[in-house]
């Protein structure tokens, strides 16, 4: 069957179809799980407190698989002022609501892991390079 | 028949759900091979994100003759005593192993950016994409008498933690109560802006709770305090009073190494503890390479790739970068974070996300358990090219027990997200 044997309704679908195609891979390639490279290193900047991929290892919240609505409206609340913080409300400030509500679907789908733990301590040992 | 408005959307959506699933889970793998150059805080992140986002694909050599990682956050308190510096030492092979990173213990010598080779001691590598994290160097052509080895263990500067902190630790302790410690800071940029205040407040809380009647003298070679400068004011004037006594404008210009005497350019002091930061630069590597490009000291980066303004594909992270960014071991990680994305983007032969946005948090502790905070986001301002904090950063109220607690989180929390 060719294109011109089709009637107009499925044509214009298709080329509709096709324009979408031609935007999608001319965006940058989005990783895995739909998430934009934008959104993986502002999502990883949260790690120095919360974790790789928000498995915190203690001391702060979990925030891998926590729920998009309750991410949101923590943030929201942190803005706001309307939940006090110490240092939450720099951050929740200096994000857009877009960036927020991205963050939120992206720590949303982020696996749990129960077994993440610091590097174990080690005994200073001087070698070579040591200044 | 026309295609109305509903129609439209309506095979809007069918498209999108559609396309948008198999277009966003086969991205083309991306391959390469990328040699680090460090294994500090910006190397060792860069390293593993690069193998976590291009899941394998990107070959990653880390160069790094430390068989040991020490963080330089937290080793204030090793000098007041509530850590012990092997609280803060880790070793890389979880790091190696999780991420399948190569790993040569070695020192790079020399690049060639034209064949993309680095010539290590023994042997060399070559590369696709290099990335150059050398940390700090000390400028000791101002203060020749502190370069040698044997000069610095009798005046240390304990601004690269390991041996250095331990040192100027035992020196501490073996300190008379009633004598004087004198701490130098440089003049800015410098690694941890924060940092030297820290020390200050963390050597006052161990005199004032063992040798009341000793002194910290803060020969500051700046105007004034460089950071959460309202903050230290009121902790060395309320905790610290009659121990810590702050000196602005006093940038030593003479050291006697023998009897620890310091000169700046008004005061001569006897020191019976003397501890010199010296004024810094870009690491030594960077500057042989001649990436060194501001001031002869710092490298001029593409923020957007991290990619050096002098010589092509090889990246410059961490301390090392121009003073645009603090030199912090959290915005460190940020800029591995966008450097590692921008290569993955690379050599997948993608445009490199255009407006990066990350954020940096920094505490400093002021005793043993209290601590404050300064935080920021930083965001790309297209027309200046450089990261810019965003509205609503700042610095804690006040120091808090509370921020002690999520220092310390955050300390455990980033020492696992770069090494684990």
């Amino acid at each position: 069957m060719s294109f011109n044997s089709l009637n107009q309704k499925t044509r214009k679908c298709l080329l509709v179809f096709a324009g979408f195609f031609m935007i999608f891979s001319h965006l940058p390639a989005l990783a895995e799980g739909g998430v934009s490279p934008h959104i993986k290193v502002l999502s990883a900047s949260c790690a120095a407190c919360h974790g790789t991929e928000g498995n915190s290892v203690g001391g702060t919240s979990v925030l891998a698989g926590l729920d998009r609505a309750h991410f949101v409206a923590q943030m929201v609340a942190f803005r706001t002022g309307e939940r006090s913080s110490t240092v939450m409300h720099r951050h929740a400030n200096g994000l857009t609501i877009q960036e927020i509500n991205d963050l939120a679907d992206y720590f949303a789908t982020q696996a749990r892991q129960v077994n993440t733990l610091p590097p174990p301590a080690q005994k200073l040992v001087k070698s070579h390079g040591d200044e | 028949m026309a295609m109305n408005r509903r129609d439209f959307l309506k095979s809007t959506a069918a498209s999108v759900a559609l396309f948008s699933i198999p277009l966003v889970s086969k991205a083309a793998p991306v391959h390469g091979r990328v040699v680090v150059i460090g294994g500090g805080y910006a190397g060792a992140t860069a390293a593993k994100y690069l193998r976590m986002w291009s899941q394998g694909g990107i070959q990653v050599t880390v160069v790094e003759p430390r068989s040991q990682f020490v963080s330089c956050p937290l080793s204030n308190l090793v000098l007041g005593g509530s850590k012990r510096i092997d609280d803060l030492t880790f070793g890389y092979d979880m790091l190696k192993s999780h991420h399948g990173i190569e790993w040569v213990d070695d020192e790079v010598v020399a690049i060639d950016a034209e064949a993309k080779r680095v010539q290590l001691i023994e042997g060399e590598l070559s590369y696709d994409r290099l990335i150059v994290a050398p940390g700090i160097d000390f400028m000791y052509e101002q203060l020749p008498m502190l370069a040698s080895p044997e000069a610095q263990l009798v005046v240390p500067h304990a601004w690269k933690a390991g041996a250095q902190t331990l040192n100027l630790r035992r020196r501490l302790e073996a300190m008379p109560n009633g004598g004087v410690f004198v701490m130098s800071i440089p003049k800015g940029p410098y690694r941890c802006p924060p940092g030297p205040y820290e020390r200050a407040c963390q050597v006052a809380f161990y005199l004032k709770n063992n040798k009341p009647r000793s002194k910290v003298i803060v020969l500051d070679a700046n105007p004034e305090i460089t950071s959460k400068k309202g903050l230290f004011t009121k902790v060395f004037a309320e905790n610290y009073a009659g121990i810590i006594d702050y000196r602005p404008n006093s940038t030593v210009v003479d050291v006697d190494v023998s009897t620890k005497t310091v000169k700046t350019e008004f005061e001569t002091l006897k020191a019976d503890v003397l501890n010199i930061i010296p004024p810094q630069r870009a690491g030594k590597l960077a500057q042989s390479a001649g990436m060194a490009n501001v001031d002869k000291r710092w490298c001029e980066v593409d923020f957007l790739t991290y990619e050096s303004k002098v010589l092509p594909n090889v990246h410059v992270i961490g301390d090392s970068v121009s003073a645009a960014l603090p030199k912090s071991a959290h915005m460190a990680t940020s800029q591995a974070r966008v450097c590692a994305n921008a290569i993955v983007a690379l050599l997948g032969s993608q445009a490199p996300d255009p407006a990066p946005v990350f954020a940096n948090t920094c505490y400093s502790f002021v005793s043993d358990k209290m601590a404050m905070h300064v935080a920021n986001v930083y965001r790309y301002d297209s027309a200046k090219k450089v990261m810019v904090p965003a509205e609503g950063g700042g610095v804690s109220d006040k120091p808090s027990e509370l921020e002690g607690s999520y220092a310390q989180a955050w300390a455990k929390n980033i020492w696992s997200d770069v090494l684990t």
